[in-house]
């Protein structure tokens, strides 16, 4: 159910890399976890960004998590439907529900991401704990 | 995204019928309970608009009896347990002598000498060991929790699905009273009260009845958008209806004047725990002071976030959440007495931002008569 094109984090984010530039999302197993989201917030264009560390805030009615960005880079495009529309995440979060856009600064980085049967194997197992 | 940490945590005996029906579960006061099932605004909305049925086991119990019971709960209660009638009920607090509560709780009178409490779950031991530290007269008191379920439904056609299923006369049931009844073939407690600031209803019976409860309920209901509602929900509900949780606007540190929990206090009923304290708040006034607030910018206040006003830290956000019915944000938020004010502007310091925070009157939601 995890699109092959894209890579993943175990922070449960993806990311679609064309070229040197990366879109960035959650993925459909944070969504259910989080349930019902409510709030976006997120970087400008321009922002740097680090891989690991923390870029943008998704709230649900009952809890904040904070969204770490896969790769470094730079911030070229930002999804302002999500300001009006945050329940996107829920219904769309491999599609029209997409974060930002990045320029990367290290197109090799991506590489230690998993990939999508990796990811679905580390979602099972994170759901035996 | 961390998994919530439930191992140790008790389950009620709906746990598998819970997991059955796709709930998310996590830990609250010791146990592992339905967070949310369908999700938190739908199941909202379903209390709002129809009705919602909610597994409230994990509630604790305790009974007191005997000829030394009214006095034991009145020299260890806020509210006056002596107005009681048989079957009626009474929103209450257990005291400590600073004025701050013990536990919140909800005083159902049975019989005479029969007094029936429901606690909060992660309050029960702690508040029957108070009781028992403070029964030198010697009143019958036992922590009953582990021979009771309650199954709570609510909402504005909760009476019309209840009365599917008892022969209780409903009508004649008025807000905050109870009766021993049957309800789904089963022995029980049926109180009208809740905790979400709709009508509804509380029933008490033995565990081993659950499920035929809960399926004969959920059935009952089918045809009248009876969904059921988990801890998720009840917390955004009570939140609009402006009700305190314990742990978050009362605590050991926190008098019931300053909970705005002066109509429990009844300081003319004579000696209690905690009466010296709140008289003497009364004539030097309160130290802070509980508000309600909704956000002006978009931004979510959440339990322990710093407010603001002119300039200064003034206060503390204690509760916080988007409210799904009146579709904006709201909070509860202890402020100095003399910053407190409806409309006054704040500051809520959210992550690196101040975001624009105005205090509103409570309840922030009234269900219309």
């Amino acid at each position: 159910m995890y699109p092959d094109e894209c890579q993943y984090t175990k922070d449960h984010e993806w990311i679609r890399v064309d070229e040197d530039t990366g879109t960035i999302g959650i993925t459909d197993h944070a969504q259910k976890e989080l349930g019902d989201i409510v709030y976006v917030e997120l970087p400008k264009v321009g922002d740097p960004v680090t891989a690991s560390e923390t870029f943008g805030t998704v709230e649900s009615v009952k809890a904040v998590s904070e969204v770490y960005s896969p790769v470094t880079g730079e911030v070229t495009g930002v999804n302002c439907k999500l300001q009006n529309h945050p329940e996107l995440l829920n219904s769309d979060p491999h599609g029209s529900a997409w974060l930002v856009r990045v320029h990367l600064s290290d197109p090799k980085e991506v590489e230690k991401l998993m990939s999508a049967e990796e990811y679905e194997a580390y979602i099972r197992e994170d759901k035996a704990h | 995204m961390a998994t919530p940490e439930t191992r140790g945590a008790k389950r009620t005996v709906l746990y598998a019928i819970h997991k059955a029906a796709g709930a998310k579960m996590a830990e609250f006061g010791g146990w592992e309970m339905p967070i949310e099932y369908a999700g938190i605004t739908q199941e909202h909305l379903a209390v709002r608009n129809a009705a919602g049925i909610f597994d409230v086991s994990h509630m604790g119990e305790i009974a007191v009896r005997g000829p030394q019971a009214l006095s034991l709960l009145q020299e260890l209660t806020s509210n006056d347990v002596a107005r009681l009638k048989v079957f009626q009920v009474q929103y209450t607090a257990l005291m400590y002598p600073e004025g701050s509560a013990v536990d919140d709780c909800v005083v159902h009178r049975l019989g005479e000498d029969h007094y029936f409490i429901c606690v909060n779950a992660a309050n029960t031991d702690k508040d029957f060991e108070w009781i028992m530290a403070h029964n030198k007269a010697g009143a019958e008191v036992q922590n009953v929790s582990s021979q009771y379920s309650q199954v709570a439904v609510q909402g504005p056609r909760a009476a019309g699905i209840l009365g599917k299923v008892t022969d209780f006369d409903l009508a004649s049931l008025r807000y905050y009273w109870c009766g021993n009844t049957q309800c789904c073939g089963v022995k029980g407690l049926l109180a009208r009260t809740g905790y979400t600031g709709e009508d509804g209803f509380e029933f008490y019976f033995a565990p081993e009845n659950s499920e035929r409860v809960w399926n004969t309920l959920l059935e009952a209901g089918r045809d009248e958008g009876l969904q059921p509602v988990g801890l998720g929900a009840r917390n955004t509900l009570r939140l609009e209806a402006g009700y305190p949780l314990y742990g978050h606007e009362l605590d050991q540190d926190t008098t019931l004047l300053e909970a705005n929990l002066g109509w429990i206090c009844k300081l003319d009923k004579g000696e209690f725990l905690g009466r010296n304290a709140l008289q003497k708040q009364i004539e030097e006034g309160v130290r802070k002071k509980l508000v309600g607030l909704e956000m002006l910018e978009p931004g979510i206040a959440r339990d322990g976030y710093p407010v603001w006003m002119e300039g200064k830290k003034v206060g503390q956000v204690t509760s916080g959440s988007p409210a799904p019915f009146l579709k904006k944000n709201i909070g509860l938020a202890f402020v100095p007495p003399a910053a407190a004010g409806i409309g006054r502007e704040m500051k809520i310091e959210i992550r690196t931002r101040q975001v624009c925070a105005r205090q509103a009157p409570l309840p922030f939601y009234k269900r219309p008569k």
